[in-house]
């Protein structure tokens, strides 16, 4: 081939490889197939230019293609957005309207509370109530949902708000570690209920399609770097705050005042400006989490598997607070499970760091048996109380999550499944997590008569 | 892209490993010419055969000729194919006998 025709398809590949979501290796087999089209062409008599336009022609529109590849790179959807970005209307007001509404409503709720003096049960089972349909909001509003899929998204809301409200619960014993002055039932109201509602923020995020695999793997992705955001966020607005009481000290004015005063609306209204930096700044956090997830996967998988070998030679037991703490840690090592799913790049072949969340899994799942074993003996001593049975059926619910996946990542590893077998097991089993929050915070206080 | 394009593509990597070229050019003699795709929108069907574990695949460079991306279907795929065939099979049953009977009421009729 001529040296022009070299240099033009030279360009060709750098103006595919910048403006598009197409990767290195794709564009190699697109070039393969563009010099293969320019040969043939060249032999049925056209001159080596005619070919060149020929061929690039009949390989189609950049972007089209370019959405398609975005398509297969399962993490990448979103880049299928950035020939358009521009056109995308530019919604940080949005953004700081719904914030703004956050953080006014939650400030409200913590006055009506007693604040400062004191604080209200009821708003700590309230506080997702309060925030969330701002989120809810915003994503309504991003994604243009229609008036009816936004009365769906209501219903939800509305529906636990009369219940949570309505139901007579009963003040827990006061000084209680955990609870103070919230009821066991009610204090399970003010944990599991965000959760269930995140779910319902899910439905917003995904334009109303819950039943797309990708779309809900998305939601996962989402809501992984969300909580980055969300405590990169928490940090500055700490630093910040303890700078500002170091100014203030001297002055003789109420610095812990002041800092009680802007702590509540500044954490709620985070929770919308967290969602539009990930929705906004995606190359940034595209950046970063993998980066984050390939440090922390290898350390929980070795504190992890510390842990399983210690607890399984010294045989000790857990109490109370222990199965508190392992509970929330295998909640933890379960996101980031998930998250490390949702993120992995589209690689058929298993690598290193499959390896090493099949460590990551196999030893969540022996300390979940752990943990399980300990809680029926304790269930079978001591009886049902709702704590106990909302982690016990947590603790189930892990269990089997956890024993499929390792299952499946095992059979990975050894070349009998593919990847996306795993994938789909996880994204199908998101509407449990769902449900059990749901049951957990609805069901669980009428069925345990509100103690 | 059309919903015949998976299980022809499967169809064609079936007789033999292939890339991706060389599997254009046998749909196009294979239909005459009348079934053409817009070339590139092969790629990324391929690469979805691949995520799901139909096809493998690996670069090399044959003698004498260029450094290709070669694909070779899998047990999956071949799974895949036979339950692909028995959709197809069912819808040109269903569709032939639908246009008989026009034509006999056709017929009937006149």
């Amino acid at each position: 081939m001529t040296d022009t025709v070299e240099a033009r398809i030279g360009e060709w590949r750098d103006y595919v490889l910048k403006k598009t979501a197409i990767l290195p290796d794709e564009v190699d087999e697109l070039e393969t197939h563009l010099r293969e089209q320019i040969v043939d062409l060249e032999s049925v008599g056209l001159s080596t230019d005619e070919a060149f336009l020929i061929a690039v022609g009949r390989i189609g529109a950049m972007d089209d293609l370019s959405g398609e590849f975005a398509r297969e790179h399962s993490g990448r959807l979103w880049k299928q957005l950035i020939p358009t970005e521009s056109a995308v209307k530019n919604d940080w007001m949005a953004a700081i309207g719904f914030a703004f509404g956050a953080a006014v409503v939650t400030q409200v709720a913590r006055y009506a509370a007693g604040f400062p003096e004191t604080q209200a049960p009821w708003l700590a089972r309230n506080l997702a109530i309060l925030i969330l349909p701002f989120l809810a909001g915003y994503f309504a509003y991003r994604r243009g949902l229609s008036g009816r899929k936004i009365l769906g998204l209501a219903i939800p809301f509305v529906v636990s708000a009369v219940l949570i409200n309505l139901y007579p619960f009963s003040p827990g014993a006061a000084g209680d570690l955990f609870s103070r002055t919230l009821g066991s039932t009610e204090l399970l109201v003010a944990v599991a209920l965000p959760v269930a509602l995140w779910f319902v923020v899910g439905y917003a995020y995904t334009g109303g399609d819950l039943s797309s695999r990708q779309r809900r793997m998305d939601f996962v992705r989402f809501t992984g770097e969300w909580v980055i955001y969300y405590t990169l966020i928490a940090i500055g607005g700490g630093v910040l705050l303890t700078i500002t009481a170091g100014v203030l000290g001297p002055t003789g004015a109420d610095a812990e005042a002041v800092i009680n005063w802007v702590v509540g609306p500044g954490a709620a209204g985070a929770v919308v400006i967290s969602a539009w930096l990930v929705e906004t700044k995606q190359r940034v956090v595209e950046n970063m989490a993998p980066v984050l997830t390939m440090i922390f996967t290898p350390l929980f998988a070795i504190m992890l598997a510390a842990a399983v070998v210690v607890y399984l030679v010294n045989g000790l037991g857990f109490d109370r607070d222990l199965l508190f703490v392992f509970d929330a840690l295998l909640v933890v090592v379960l996101g980031l499970v998930l998250y490390g799913i949702s993120a992995r790049e589209p690689d058929p072949r298993p690598g290193w760091m499959d390896r090493v969340q099949l460590i990551v899994v196999v030893s969540a799942l022996v300390l979940d048996l752990l943990v399980l074993g300990t809680m029926i003996a304790r269930i079978g001593e001591l009886g049902f109380t709702p704590n106990r049975t909302a982690a016990l059926g947590l603790n189930l619910i892990l269990l089997i999550n956890l024993a499929r996946s390792a299952w499946l990542a095992f059979r990975f590893q050894t070349g009998r499944s593919t990847f996306h077998l795993l994938e789909r097991w996880q994204t199908s089993y998101l509407p449990v997590f769902a449900a059990w929050a749901a049951i957990v915070a609805l069901a669980f206080p009428p069925l345990f008569g509100f103690i | 892209m059309a919903a015949s394009a998976t299980p022809l593509v499967l169809s064609i990597l079936a007789e033999g490993e292939n890339y991706g070229y060389a599997i254009l050019k046998r749909i196009k003699e294979l239909s005459d010419g009348a079934l053409e795709w817009t070339d590139g929108m092969l790629y990324p069907l391929l690469h979805r055969l691949h995520r799901l574990g139909y096809v493998t695949t690996e670069w090399r460079t044959p003698d004498g000729g260029r450094r290709r991306r070669y694909y070779r279907i899998t047990e999956d795929g071949r799974k895949a194919l036979a339950e692909h065939k028995k959709q197809w099979e069912v819808i040109t049953l269903t569709l032939s006998s639908v246009w008989d009977d026009r034509r006999d009421l056709a017929s009937g009729m006149a």
